[in-house]
């Protein structure tokens, strides 16, 4: 297991944003985490990310307990955020040099070259990340997110800001790094249009815990929904309805 | 500790000196105006009292080692607000860079701009107003390490200060070293400050600097023992300022306010 989630819970201020939450991400896997806003999802992905710090329960990146070994876990993942675009003031080569450094990536000028090939920002080697378009700065922002090949890539709402072109194109690079690689995705997305074609698997997390789990394919039958958008509206507005998994 | 993340903080500042001669500007700006100004006031109060008092090394030298101690900590406050101001926080705290990393490299780019502007600002000091660095002998190389020391010390609480109350805070920093001025007697002995001030000014380490700069302006050796509790002092403050932002980052993580820390703009 690349990510293996147990328990985990969190509280701020006496409200319960994640209450026990546990699971699980395999290599070659791409697990979408959906619910409405407010369900949990951010705050179980900062936790995940070494950002914020549980209230119980443990984290495990590749077999690496994060509460223990915060550098090593963190060294074996990374992320891409709608809300965490890279330094507007510096260029995509230089915001790639830094954190390529953070992340200790060895040969970093050939993973650098890599990945500008791979996610085609030759021509915007030397522009300021905050001149880009939002689709440019993504494609900046995942090409950083995979600059240590991390076992663990975390995505939350990466194709948020994005044509639908733009989307298409992430999607199919996401697919391709988990099928390449021996690493797993963890998504978040509002676009269940987009998870169905991109993840095997889904959580559907409400009120802090995980009220379903399965292939966003055959879920929503299984409980009596034609679509993922009508499973994911009863999932925000009756949750009770559908019961604990 | 790995020397390539501290590094890449490093580097990260050098790329925006480098893109961006407005903030090269800033670290050496208002230390040259500070100079030129103090210069010629020492240059007009040396013709007031004519060979009895040399103001050069008394009062331009402390300008220069005030400025010097302001620069080392605007350098690691500054360091940490590019971060704040491009909401880069979840980006570098997300990432497997420690604490001791982080710091190390805000530590780093301090002292590069620092001894930047310690050369100009001796470099004009020296030509135009004739100060001589030599004039202090070797406590020279002390005193410059104490004002290092402190300026660290005090950057490292500012950012802790910014870490804690989000990037509205940084109007808590800028004043920082104004207020600790009156206390560590910059322009004047200790001896005139009221007791309760001159109380303060004793766990100051500047005030000894200082006191030892007009000592030795006046012809006399400043005793090893108060530049040895000055160093010790300076070490303290260090050790507290580290304690104090690795304490704030921990309470930061625990609450929350680091996640939510790009979205607390103002």
């Amino acid at each position: 297991m690349v990510l293996s989630v147990s328990s985990l819970r969190k509280s701020y201020e006496g409200k319960t944003a994640v209450d026990g939450v546990s699971f699980q991400v395999g290599a070659h896997e791409v697990v979408g985490l959906l619910g409405p806003n407010g369900a949990g999802k951010t705050t179980t992905i900062s936790m995940i990310l070494g950002v914020l710090s549980p209230g119980g329960g443990t984290i495990e990146i590749d077999g690496i307990d994060i509460s223990v070994s915060r550098s090593d876990a963190l060294a074996r993942t990374n992320f891409a955020a709608v809300y965490a675009a890279l330094p507007g003031n510096m260029t995509v080569m230089e915001n790639l040099r830094v954190f390529g450094l953070m992340y200790d990536v060895q040969n970093l000028p050939q993973r650098i070259e890599e990945l500008v090939d791979a996610f085609e920002l030759a021509p915007f080697r030397h522009q300021r990340c905050g001149a880009l378009s939002s689709g440019e700065q993504m494609r900046v922002n995942l090409a950083k997110a995979m600059l240590n090949s991390p076992r663990l890539l975390l995505l939350d709402e990466p194709t948020a800001s994005l044509d639908p072109s733009a989307a298409r194109e992430i999607r199919d690079k996401i697919r391709a790094f988990a099928a390449e690689n021996e690493s797993g995705v963890l998504w978040t997305s509002h676009n269940m249009y987009e998870v169905e074609a991109v993840c095997d698997r889904v959580l559907f997390m409400s009120h802090g815990k995980i009220l379903l789990e399965g292939d966003p394919r055959t879920l929503p039958a299984r409980h009596g929904k034609a679509t993922l958008d009508d499973l994911f509206i009863a999932v925000a507005r009756e949750p009770l309805t559908l019961g604990e998994i | 500790m790995n020397p390539r993340r501290i590094f890449a903080v490093f580097l990260r500042q050098f790329y925006l000196m480098r893109g961006n001669f407005p903030r090269f500007l800033t670290l050496f700006i208002w230390v040259v105006l500070d100079i030129i100004l103090w210069g010629f006031m020492t240059r007009y109060l040396n013709s007031m009292v004519g060979h009895s008092y040399n103001f050069v090394p008394a009062i331009l030298g402390a300008v220069l080692l005030w400025g010097f101690m302001n620069r080392v900590m605007m350098g690691v406050a500054m360091a940490f607000m590019e971060d704040c101001w491009a909401r880069n926080f979840l980006n570098v705290f997300a990432s497997p860079i420690t604490i001791g990393e982080y710091v190390s490299g805000l530590v780093l780019s301090s002292i590069a701009t620092s001894t930047i502007g310690l050369a100009i600002m001796l470099g004009l000091a020296t030509l135009i107003f004739g100060l001589s660095v030599f004039s202090y002998g070797i406590m020279a190389f002390p005193f410059l390490l104490v004002l290092f020391m402190v300026g660290i010390a005090l950057g490292v609480f500012a950012t802790s200060i910014m870490l804690r109350f989000g990037p509205a805070a940084e109007w808590l920093v800028w004043p920082m070293p104004a207020v600790l001025s009156p206390f560590a007697g910059v322009f004047y002995p200790l001896s005139v400050l009221p007791h309760w001030m001159r109380s303060v000014a004793y766990i100051l380490p500047p005030s000894y600097v200082f006191e030892g700069i007009r000592t030795i302006a006046r012809g006399h050796a400043m005793a090893p023992d108060l530049l040895v509790r000055a160093i010790g002092l300076a070490i303290v403050y260090i050790l507290l300022a580290v304690l104090f932002f690795m304490r704030t980052h921990r309470m930061v993580v625990h609450t929350g306010r680091l996640a939510r820390y790009s979205a607390e703009g103002g």
